[in-house]
């Protein structure tokens, strides 16, 4: 008796496979993003819709666009990390800011953050903070004005200078508004913990809910999709540093929860200094990372020109990632000594 | 005191967790697959050189009698698993797929199928040379898989010492449950096996390395543990590749063995489960290395068991014994899902180090794309032997294979543990397995260029 030969398929083991594939983790961030998104339109009303719809088109667009040239047939808009790369990018935004500046900056996010780079898993620097920085440098004055956070009465009322003209000069809102961190330095004023962690305070479009932030974050560290030791690391050298200049001078330094929960920390620490392609391929080398990201936002927050340095100090600790990844090699199995060269 | 302040469980570092899918033959008992037609035994089914037939075309040969001998140190004897006629000696399908020559035997369907001479052996009034040389001509292998002779384990180069002696039944392959029913049905033979090698090793102490999810074989060799047997049943974490040789000596001893170096340079001598119950049949019936218990399972197969196969059974009439295959098969492989080999043919014959049969269907073979690379650093936490498969993966793909070398390429123990975890479907192991074979047919050619 001869049994049925069915057609065998021949490749190499292993066969079985972990079901958490790139478009996986991609995913679940998108979806960890979603309750961010949704504090920013409560904040924020229709601006914030509009903002971040406009933002996350200048990011696919030429991420579409790339993924059609003849010899990358694969449409890589569908594995979700330009996806993630718009929406991070318009979290990061005054909520006033003119539309035309949204769609430019989400299209340099993906194109000087990560196309020219040759795609995704090869850029240096987080691309939506890329974006950022970008828009920081060349409309400093839109970066830099806020709105109050809406009342239910307007939630529909579009506020700001979304739509002003490309390059017109922005008429500048009547209603602005500071930021923690911006009181804090120029004004010396605390604001309430509980502002801070519900949100209810001036800020970009998804960093100021730190509460809702940190359950994103629990949420994508429980299923192994970021690293915890990342946003771990980062907040407690924060909180760490925070509280040893408070307690040498209370009168000039906030308490440490302010710095942890004020600015864009968390949405950085969670969200942006957790992109796997930019933070370091060990986890003695991301401790590294983490802890320098940490004191580079203490001491820009406290000893910079700049009310808020989160951006910086991820951008700074990306440029260093390679190098860390050099230095930092782990011990082989079975060699006494280090196998660092 | 340490242990007693930190009772942690015993296991190495990085390591995956796959689901186990032992569930499919987990329960059900040994079960003995009945005689055949016919048998094919390839010359080549260990490590080392192609045993040297001693029979003929058209001989008459006994189950249990030597067919081929050890044609080097490192090979391996072999026996005619049925009593029966030599019908061929030529080539046949192999299991890893090339022709290889091979001893055909029919059976007499007429014989009672007894062992050839079978009586107990004493071995406590032989010396350890003497039980060596029975072992040689035994036929063992390791039946963990890798088919190593037994006796090239054995013989301890001069200046060390096997200090202690693994019994490795980790069995940390998923599906596979040989190793469980072994524990849980052969244990004696496991304990007087373990009696013989420890006099031909001299070692002091002997430990059974078990993966916790075999709670019951844990319970069951402690309790029938002879009190005079100077043996710990040491259960391990579940976490694959714990029965690696190197992650298995780490787990329990905390000690690495040295890079390019064996087991015995920590004075260990490791052997799977299966080898030990099978010596210790050796000496119970005088019976040679002719069958062994095989997995077969998976969602392919009809009815999943435990079945003791005689060597050289075919593929084909296993399946055809266990009610044959699904109509959605797409791959059939030799040993577990992490490390084992695909077959193209159903001709090809069970073997000595055949732990397993696992038939795959279209739910589980899906074809899957490649992504770049992210740096997620989960093949890093997985590796381990703590290499960093990330970048070895991206040398390998631009074939950049001597810098590779560079970052101890040759120490991989090819688990497969980075290819499993790999989110973007890297296929990192199977370029790892390119390269280190390219690197060592070079360095070859260097030494005979050489000299």
């Amino acid at each position: 008796m001869k049994a049925r030969e069915p057609r065998l398929l021949l490749t190499t083991s292993p066969f079985i496979k972990s079901p958490q594939d790139t478009r996986f983790i991609m995913w679940q961030v998108n979806y960890a993003l979603v309750p961010v998104i949704l504090a920013g339109i409560y904040y924020f009303g229709l601006n914030a819709v509009l903002i971040i719809l406009v933002s996350l088109a200048g990011a696919l667009l030429p991420e579409w666009l790339w993924s059609r040239r003849q010899s990358h047939p694969v449409n890589t808009v569908r594995d979700g990390s330009a996806v993630i790369t718009g929406l991070l990018f318009a979290l990061t935004l005054p909520p006033g800011i003119p539309l035309w500046m949204a769609f430019l900056g989400g299209t340099v996010s993906v194109v000087l953050g990560k196309i020219i780079f040759g795609g995704l898993g090869y850029n240096i620097f987080n691309p939506a903070l890329v974006g950022r920085a970008f828009l920081q440098a060349a409309f400093p004055v839109s970066m830099t004005t806020w709105i109050p956070y809406a009342t239910p009465e307007n939630v529909f009322h579009i506020r700001g200078d979304l739509l002003t003209f490309p390059f017109m000069k922005p008429r500048m809102d009547a209603l602005s508004a500071a930021t923690p961190l911006a009181r804090m330095k120029f004004e010396s004023q605390l604001t309430r913990l509980t502002d801070l962690l519900l949100g209810s305070t001036a800020g970009s479009l998804g960093e100021t809910a730190a509460f809702i932030i940190i359950l994103a974050g629990v949420y994508l560290g429980l299923r192994g999709v970021i690293n915890w030791r990342i946003p771990v690391g980062i907040v407690a050298t924060v909180f760490l540093l925070a509280a040893l200049l408070h307690w040498v001078d209370g009168t000039r330094y906030p308490a440490p929860w302010f710095h942890v929960f004020a600015g864009g920390l968390m949405l950085g620490a969670v969200f942006m200094a957790t992109d796997p392609v930019t933070s370091p391929i060990t986890q003695k080398g991301v401790w590294i990372f983490s802890i320098g990201v940490g004191l580079l936002v203490v001491i820009i927050r406290i000893w910079g020109g700049l009310p808020e340095g989160v951006m910086y100090s991820i951008l700074l600790m990306n440029a260093v990632t390679p190098l860390i990844n050099k230095m930092v090699r782990p011990r082989i199995y079975g060699m006494r000594e280090k196998s660092g060269r | 005191m340490e242990r007693l302040l930190f009772r942690e469980k015993r296991t190495f570092k990085h390591g995956i967790h796959p689901r186990d899918y032992k569930h499919f033959t987990r329960d059900l008992p040994i079960e003995r697959m009945p005689f055949v037609r016919e048998y094919v035994l390839p010359l080549s089914q260990h490590a080392g050189a192609p045993s040297r037939p001693v029979v003929k075309r058209g001989e008459r040969v006994f189950r249990g009698q030597l067919i081929a001998e050890p044609a080097a140190f490192v090979s391996a004897a072999l026996h005619a698993p049925v009593t029966g006629v030599v019908a061929a000696v030529e080539p046949r399908e192999h299991p890893a797929g090339k022709m290889v020559d091979a001893i055909v035997i029919q059976r007499d369907p007429h014989s009672p199928q007894t062992l050839f001479n079978e009586h107990p052996i004493d071995w406590s009034a032989l010396t350890p040379s003497e039980l060596l040389e029975i072992i040689r001509l035994g036929g063992f292998v390791g039946l963990g898989g890798a088919a190593f002779p037994t006796h090239v384990k054995y013989a301890i180069p001069e200046g060390k010492y096997a200090r202690f002696f693994f019994v490795n039944a980790a069995e940390c392959e998923p599906f596979l449950t040989t190793d469980y029913r072994i524990m849980l049905e052969r244990y004696p033979h496991i304990f007087s096996g373990i009696r013989v090698i420890l006099k031909i090793l001299g070692s002091e102490k002997a430990y059974i390395g078990v993966e916790d999810n075999k709670q019951e074989a844990i319970a069951l060799l402690r309790e029938t543990m002879p009190s005079d047997l100077p043996c710990e049943v040491v259960p391990l974490k579940t976490k694959y590749p714990q029965g690696a040789e190197k992650m298995l000596i780490e787990a329990v001893l905390h000690r690495e063995v040295p890079s390019g170096r064996l087991p015995i340079d920590v004075e260990v001598v490791v052997n799977n489960v299966g080898t030990v119950a099978a010596i210790g049949e050796l000496f119970a019936y005088n019976q040679p290395l002719i069958e062994r218990v095989v997995t077969i399972t998976g969602p392919g197969i009809h009815r999943p068991a435990n079945l003791l196969v005689p060597i050289g059974t075919r593929l084909s009439d296993v399946i055809a014994h266990c009610g044959g295959m699904k109509d959605n098969v797409r791959q059939v492989l030799f040993g577990g899902p992490m490390m084992g080999m695909p077959q193209r043919s159903l001709d090809v014959p069970i073997m000595k180090g055949t732990s397993g049969v696992l038939f795959l269907t279209d739910g589980e073979v899906v074809p899957r794309r490649e992504y770049p690379c992210i740096h997620c650093m989960k093949c890093v936490d997985a590796c381990p032997m703590y290499l960093n498969p990330s970048l070895l993966g991206m040398l390998a793909r631009v074939r950049r294979y001597e810098d590779m070398l560079e970052h101890y390429i040759m120490d991989c123990i090819e688990c497969g543990s980075c290819s499993y975890v790999c989110p973007s479907n890297i296929p990192l192991v199977q370029r790892f397995r390119v390269a280190k074979a390219l690197l060592r047919e070079k360095m070859a050619r260097e030494r005979a260029v050489q000299g």
